[in-house]
């Protein structure tokens, strides 16, 4: 039988180079490709962009560095303008819409197991591999491929991939599912990858200073236009600075003097206004998500109980759903969940296994 | 694995015989050519021997060749020393579209300065028409830059033709020849040029070190600073075992011209004629009017960058105007100025030949190529639409 080829997206860290590495000892043909994405940076000259991004032009070196020392083919590959089309419009729409968006969840969707298989593909590649802290796995029983999540549970990024289709799973290796970020770094540094000792990667790739309100401001300043804060009774409190500024759940930088702490209970982009409330407000228990993906499943057909998780960092709380309207879902929590956002993507489990998930398209008042 | 290298307008393996002069200058004769002891002397005495070799490769005289750091210094002194020289007399510079990006972007650079720049068309085979460049030509006219033998898909320019109009106007002829000298003959004095750009790393030479041919008589401004070197023209220490390998690569290519263009021609036309039984291939460029070891083709729907990848993992070294991994999206400036629409440009992949590659070398990528392209087009959607 002839090798099979995976081709690693290599992003210049410590968790794709480790994973190039592994798959090489078990034997795979490993051709390495890095993703040259859409940065700000590539606009504006003055902006540096940030250690460790992976639209950084650095990172697509120190991909190189590692791909050289492993003696492994490694090439950079032009994606700017897909990602820029895919996902930094998508992102600025949405802030736009008032929702608060999860760029890296279309970017593994759109991106690594989208366009970047395609050239994989031409490569004659028979899988793709990523460094993410996830697992993936066959079920017997119904054939379907699962997606599970990491062993490690701070670094868990399954919930980041919950939109995979069955076609991306099938093709998809995580050699670091298995392992701790602690291994990760251990089992780098005996290799002596030159990325073994690597800082995390920054929030939003493609804003180098990570600041989004600046981003916006340049891009939409139509869309930020200052507006009424309220609170849920209707009574004017103040004024925001434009609705993309503010995030569900947010105390900080209402520039309110009220006497108690205010949140963001929610932003009404059709009237320009900033809604807050005490904190007892801001939990929601139900939610709707649209933009549905299941992974366990073929489609939700009744009533399932599951956990869910309403952003990455939030944990996971047990929860009922069931098919609501069109392709949409109805989300239960058994707890009021803090901070519901609008674009923010809902992600089901079942113990270790990804159900699958939705975008939330926004939270529903208790019944 | 077998490891063919067909990218040599890129960069060109050194010759043995370069690389042992070369040694004896970084070991034995490193002098500086500034001082007066004997190892000044002896680095003075090879750098000036350099200027005769390369002079005689171009029928110039030794005094004007001025050594820099490669061809694209030597394009933005040949540019923006005379733009900054002329000022009293012009503020227009002729050039084209297809020039190398040294020339380009150099020019981009002084328009921001204030000087006009007329960048000329060419036809669907990269050729400029000598009548539009006279017919560009306006009093304030101070520079025609037209690069002697394009890059990309190889076409040799008219400049013979160019360099007579441009004597004839009293307008300064620079050429950047950096991918025509020792692959073409070029002659100074026939072809009436005035300036002249050529580089080490393209004839088999070493990579850091070029030269700007000037015309005695030229008004030239240095563009760096900083001694008395090069008769004032570019001051810096002289990179002495660059310039003797320099010297010994013109010396080599001046004497094997004829029997390298004839070698590089045969396997160039044997490539050419087994890629273009592929179907749905074309040559890109001018069919005779092309460097001896050019070869450029458009495979239709297929990336270019697919096919370079897929041949770099067989072993086979080439290279795509697509560029998409040199971070532009566009495809090549040079095809779309030719005409050659966005969806051809993108499938275009560049050989270049040189004088170590051999017929097994354009048999096996005759072997290879057809199989990749097969595959990629099997999962082209525009190869099923057709």
């Amino acid at each position: 039988m002839s090798q099979e080829t995976v081709v690693v997206a290599m992003s210049g860290g410590v968790d794709s180079s480790l994973a190039a590495s592994l798959l090489q000892e078990a034997g795979y043909r490993v051709i390495g490709l890095t993703m040259r994405l859409w940065s700000e940076a590539d606009e504006d000259e003055d902006l540096v962009p940030a250690e460790g991004g992976c639209c950084a032009l650095s990172a697509a070196d120190d991909a190189r560095r590692v791909a050289e020392a492993l003696g492994i083919p490694h090439y950079v590959v032009n994606m700017k303008g897909t990602f820029y089309r895919e996902v930094v419009e998508g992102f600025i729409a949405a802030y736009a819409r008032g929702e608060t968006p999860n760029p890296c969840i279309l970017c593994n969707r759109r991106l690594k197991f989208g366009a970047l298989w395609e050239r994989a593909r031409a490569l004659g590649a028979d899988y793709l591999a990523t460094g993410h802290y996830a697992r993936s796995d066959r079920d017997s029983r119904t054939g379907r491929y699962l997606l599970k999540k990491g062993i490690d549970p701070d670094k868990d990024q399954a919930y980041a991939l919950y939109n995979l289709s069955q076609d991306q799973l099938s093709r998809a290796l995580f050699p670091l599912g298995g392992m701790t970020k602690g291994e990760t770094r251990r089992l780098a540094l005996q290799r002596g990858l030159v990325t073994a000792r690597k800082p995390e990667s920054q929030e939003v790739c493609f804003i180098p200073d990570n600041d989004y309100r600046r981003f916006l401001k340049k891009r939409i300043p139509e869309e930020i236009r200052p507006g009424p804060i309220v609170d849920s009774a209707g009574r004017i409190l103040g004024e925001h600075r434009g609705l993309p500024y503010y995030t569900v759940g947010q105390r900080k930088g209402l520039g309110l003097a009220a006497g108690k702490p205010l949140y963001v209970i929610r932003l009404d982009p059709q009237e320009n206004t900033l809604v807050v409330g005490r904190s007892e407000e801001v939990p929601q228990r139900r939610l709707i998500a649209g933009d549905l993906n299941f992974i366990a499943i073929d489609q939700l057909k009744g009533s399932l109980r599951v956990t869910g998780k309403i952003r990455y960092r939030s944990r996971e709380a047990a929860a009922v759903i069931e098919p609501f309207g069109e392709d949409q879902l109805l989300c239960r929590f058994d707890e009021p969940q803090w901070g519901i956002t609008p674009g923010q993507s809902a992600v089901f489990y079942d113990g270790e296994v990804v159900v699958g998930g939705g975008i939330i398209r926004r939270p529903l008042g208790d019944r | 694995m077998r490891k063919i290298y067909l990218d040599n307008a890129a960069t060109t393996r050194v010759r043995p015989e370069v690389a042992e002069v070369m040694m004896t200058h970084l070991v034995e004769k490193y002098g500086n050519p500034s001082s007066v002891h004997s190892f000044g002397r002896e680095a003075r005495v090879a750098v000036e021997e350099a200027r005769g070799q390369v002079a005689a490769l171009i029928g110039a005289k030794p005094e004007e060749i001025i050594f820099t750091s490669g061809g694209t210094e030597a394009d933005n002194l040949a540019l923006k020393g005379v733009a900054r020289a002329n000022r009293s007399k012009g503020n227009h510079i002729i050039t084209t579209r297809i020039e190398h990006h040294a020339i380009l972007h150099t020019a981009e650079a002084l328009e921001k300065e204030g000087l006009e720049v007329t960048y000329l068309p060419v036809d669907q085979y990269g050729l400029v028409d000598p009548e539009e460049v006279r017919r560009s030509i306006k009093a304030s006219t101070i520079l025609i830059s037209v690069m002697a033998a394009n890059n990309e898909v190889g076409t040799v320019q008219p400049i013979r033709e160019i360099g007579v109009i441009a004597r004839e106007k009293g307008v300064y002829f620079h050429t950047d020849a950096v991918q025509a000298v020792g692959n073409i003959p070029i002659d100074v004095n026939a072809d009436h040029i005035d300036l002249l750009s050529l580089s080490g790393h393209k004839i088999y030479g070493p990579k850091g070190v070029g030269v700007l041919y000037i015309r005695r008589g030229t008004r030239i401004q240095p563009i760096v600073h900083g001694g008395a070197h090069e008769r004032n023209k570019r001051a810096g220490t002289e990179n002495v075992p660059g310039i003797v390998g320099l010297s010994k690569a013109a010396e080599l290519a001046r004497i094997e011209l004829k029997e390298h263009m004839d070698y590089l021609k045969g396997l160039r036309d044997r490539l050419i004629s087994g890629l273009l039984s592929i179907e749905d291939v074309q040559l890109n460029g001018h069919p005779e009017r092309r460097l001896p070891g050019n070869v450029n083709v458009s495979v239709r729907y297929v990336e270019g960058e697919a096919m370079l990848l897929s041949l770099d993992l067989k072993g086979i070294a080439a290279s795509s105007g697509s560029a998409c991994t040199s971070g532009s999206l566009e495809p090549s400036h040079v095809l779309l100025a030719m005409g050659i629409p966005h969806e051809v440009a993108h499938g275009s992949l560049r050989f270049s030949l040189g004088k170590f590659n051999t017929q097994e070398d354009v048999d096996y990528v005759l072997e290879v190529l057809p199989e990749i392209v097969q595959r990629l087009r099997s999962m082209s959607p525009f190869a099923a639409a057709r």
